[in-house]
């Protein structure tokens, strides 16, 4: 008996200790953020002006929680039949250095509720605006822009490539190899 | 049309051009097409004119042969909706014209088939058949049989129900439309239908082969090739493989994918059907060429259709029937133990069976096949069939994956790596009478270019780096090559130009399924980008680079 008891109490204490990423799991309803310009371009005429941010952004991008969603969902919604494992196929390449439209949280939020003209379909009326977030969080992963802390581990599945809290940041291994 | 003949023997009468002068060969122009996309095309020869059609957005050139250097006589853009190219499955491909009665017909991406007039380039009708928004798209050379214009569509990975339609080739209204799944009234099965083998009998089988409604997403799309015998008054096709890749979702032999059907031209009521694959596991589509040859059949004269499967067998069939005469792998083959010649049937491997959450390793051949569409020539002078085709193995995994409309639907992850002997392709010349190899070609990468192979006893075909090759027809000894300024997934021609000398002719560009690595700047870190077919290309950019240039070459 007291062994179990004691095993116990250390237990209970070393959870207590650990700090627990808080986590939305009730997210907002369907239709929410995001109606907010955001340019595909840095050329603007007399200088460049700061782009507005969404706090969505922020508070997605280095959670955990809405990285694993993202990455489910990245299977769930099909975007891994287009994209592969992120090194791309029908669609480009989600986990190297080059974006057309943008690697910002809020371009890549844009591209997939808008839809982009060379064949990357809208997903507006298919998405809830949260879970196009978590997306967007997790396509960041694929080319290491997430915290390794938060970046999903390991897959249960045949592994397609590192995964994603190991990804190097694609944007500053110099050329995509 | 691109393979030569209705019969699709890609053979030439032509003999300026022979083992012994062909090392002589050089460039008479060279012409840039202007899209770096893989460049699949055959251009199309027909009097004083070459007919070329690109990559998306499909555009159609006419080069005048009668003039120095062949400038454009004109260029039509049909400019097909950029929204395609996300729906189409490798790379924005297309595999050629069709030309008859003083019109060019072709496909573009988005799903229209359009005739020009040949003379001025003017469009003279332009039917929309496909739907990009159910994932459908059009990337085959249509064929035209007594004023019909044969189309198939593209889709397989996308849940596309298969379909080939007859246009008319005068105002180019359809004429029918024969789905390769679902009840027997949409795939054109009536009375004379008679099947030769057991399995492919019954009532609506393309519905009871299925979980209910599975047909309607289940594929069995129709993008390869089509041949034609005027004499039986048939056209045979085959049907892609079922969808989606996961097997789990479809239990059943899922009529009609991955076989071949004999139709009537006429009317494209079915006269017989054969299963090279039934509930294919691996993405074993049945579209490759058929060449129709009439020979002697173990002392028996017989019209036989051979065809080099994507399964990895080459198959000997008595086109009047349908029944198979002989069934041996063409290269290293695991997923399967051969064909039942009493069933007919696929023996499948229990080993290499896969499913969800399941990693099945070393299947071979891989989803591409060992050959996929890049089609084969035959000479009678040697009675070889020169097979183009690759030696890849492959790791499959079902997933989960959902059906939403047009996004693909393929709950596979796939990663392929080099065959046996670790040379990706090869380039085999296959004796038809004697069941087996006369010679076989190594070559690093697939061989992803068709072949042509003329009466100077010449076999010509491209490789991924780019190196276009001349190998004797008799020995595979290699006389010639020159290397093009982009990897080669063409077809090969040749042609007897204005000046009463012959030309050979090849479109260089790599792209395709296989070098998509390199037309999509994929990244090879993932070993499953493009369907998997990237882990087995890793070092494809370093050989060659995107492209889009006709070559053509004549002697001194
Ligand atoms: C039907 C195929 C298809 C599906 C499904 C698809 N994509 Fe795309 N995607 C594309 C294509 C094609 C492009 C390139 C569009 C262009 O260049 O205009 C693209 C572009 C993108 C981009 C922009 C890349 C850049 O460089 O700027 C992102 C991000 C993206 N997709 C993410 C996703 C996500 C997330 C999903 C799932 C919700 C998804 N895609 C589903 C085909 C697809």
């Amino acid at each position: 008996m007291r062994p179990i008891v004691l095993l116990l109490l250390f237990t209970l204490l070393a959870l207590a200790a650990c700090q627990r990423e808080e986590r939305d799991t009730r997210p907002q309803s369907a239709l929410g953020s995001g109606e907010q310009p955001t340019p595909v371009t840095t050329l603007e005429p007399g200088g460049q002006r700061p782009s507005p941010t969404d706090n969505k952004a922020a508070s997605f991008e280095a959670n955990a929680f809405h990285l694993s969603e993202g990455k489910r969902l990245f299977g769930w919604f099909n975007c891994s039949g287009c994209h592969a494992n992120g090194g791309g196929g029908m669609g480009p390449a989600l986990m190297d250095q080059k974006w057309i439209y943008g690697s910002s949280m809020e371009s890549i939020h844009a591209t997939i509720r808008d839809g982009r003209p060379n064949g990357m379909p809208s997903f507006r009326d298919k998405i809830p605006d949260d879970q196009i977030w978590e997306l967007a969080a997790f396509v960041r992963s694929l080319s290491g822009n997430a915290p390794s802390s938060a970046a999903p581990s390991r897959n249960d599945d045949m592994m397609a490539h590192p995964s994603e809290n190991r990804m190097p940041d694609a944007a500053t291994l110099g050329k995509s190899p | 049309m691109p393979a030569k003949n209705y019969a699709s023997t890609r053979f030439s009468e032509l003999a300026e051009i022979n083992e012994g002068n062909v090392k002589n060969l050089q460039v008479a122009f060279t012409f840039s097409t202007g899209v770096n996309k893989g460049q699949e095309a055959a251009p199309l020869v027909v009097g004083n004119t070459m007919y070329i059609v690109t990559p998306f957005p499909n555009i159609v050139y006419a080069l005048d042969l009668s003039k120095p250097g062949a400038p454009i006589k004109w260029k039509y853009e049909p400019n097909p909706e950029p929204a395609a190219q996300g729906v189409a499955c490798c790379d924005v491909v297309n595999r050629g014209a069709a030309f008859a009665d003083g019109r060019v017909f072709f496909n573009t991406l988005d799903g229209h088939t359009i005739a020009l007039d040949a003379n001025s380039g003017q469009p003279i009708w332009n039917a929309h058949i496909g739907n990009i928004n159910i994932g459908e798209t059009i990337t085959m050379a249509p064929l035209v049989v007594k004023g019909k214009v044969l189309v198939g569509n593209s889709g397989g990975e996308m849940g596309v129900r298969g379909w080939v339609k007859a246009l008319d080739a005068g105002d180019g209204h359809v004429v029918w439309t024969a789905y390769n799944t679902g009840p027997d009234k949409d795939v054109l099965i009536g009375p004379d239908f008679k099947p030769h083998y057991d399995m492919d009998k019954g009532k609506d089988l393309g519905v009871t082969t299925w979980p209910p409604e599975a047909w309607k997403i289940g594929g069995g799309n129709m993008w390869g090739w089509i041949s034609y015998d005027p004499d039986l008054n048939l056209i045979f096709h085959g049907t892609g493989n079922p969808g989606p890749w996961n097997p789990d979702l479809r239990p059943g032999d899922n009529k009609w994918t991955s076989g071949i059907f004999a139709r009537d031209p006429d009317t494209g009521a079915a006269k017989w059907f054969y299963q090279w694959t039934p509930h294919d596991l691996h993405d074993y589509d049945g579209i490759n060429e058929q060449v129709l040859l009439d020979m002697n059949w173990q002392g028996k004269p017989r019209k036989v259709l051979v065809r080099p499967e994507r399964n990895g067998y080459l198959y000997v069939l008595d086109r009047t029937t349908g029944e198979v005469l002989s069934a041996k792998t063409y290269g290293p083959v695991n997923s399967s133990k051969g064909v039942d010649l009493k069933t007919g049937r696929l023996v499948e491997n229990p080993d290499k069976l896969t499913g969800t959450g399941k990693v099945v390793r070393d299947i071979c051949p891989t989803a591409s096949g060992l050959k996929d569409w890049q089609p084969s020539a035959f000479s009678p002078r040697t009675g070889l069939l020169y097979i183009p085709h690759n030696n890849l193995c492959m790791d499959e995994e079902g997933v989960e994956v959902n059906y939403i409309a047009g996004t693909p639907y393929v709950g596979m992850n796939v990663r392929m790596i080099p065959g046996p002997g670790g040379n990706r392709g090869a380039f085999t010349a296959w004796d038809i009478a004697a069941e087996k190899p006369a010679w076989s070609l190594k070559e690093n990468f697939p061989v992803w270019s068709g072949a042509v192979v003329t009466a100077g006893d010449v076999v010509f075909y491209g490789t991924m780096e780019g190196w276009f090759k001349a190998v004797s027809a008799k020995t595979g000894e290699l006389l010639w090559q020159f290397k093009t300024s982009s990897g080669i997934i063409g077809q090969p021609i040749t042609y007897r130009g204005p000046d009463g000398h012959q030309y050979v002719a090849i479109l260089s560009g790599v792209g395709g399924w296989a070098g998509a690595i390199v037309s999509g700047d994929l990244d090879p870190r993932d070993a499953t980008a493009a369907l998997g077919f990237v882990n087995a290309m890793k070092d494809l950019k370093n050989a060659t680079t995107a492209g889009g240039t006709l070559y053509v070459f004549r002697l001194p």
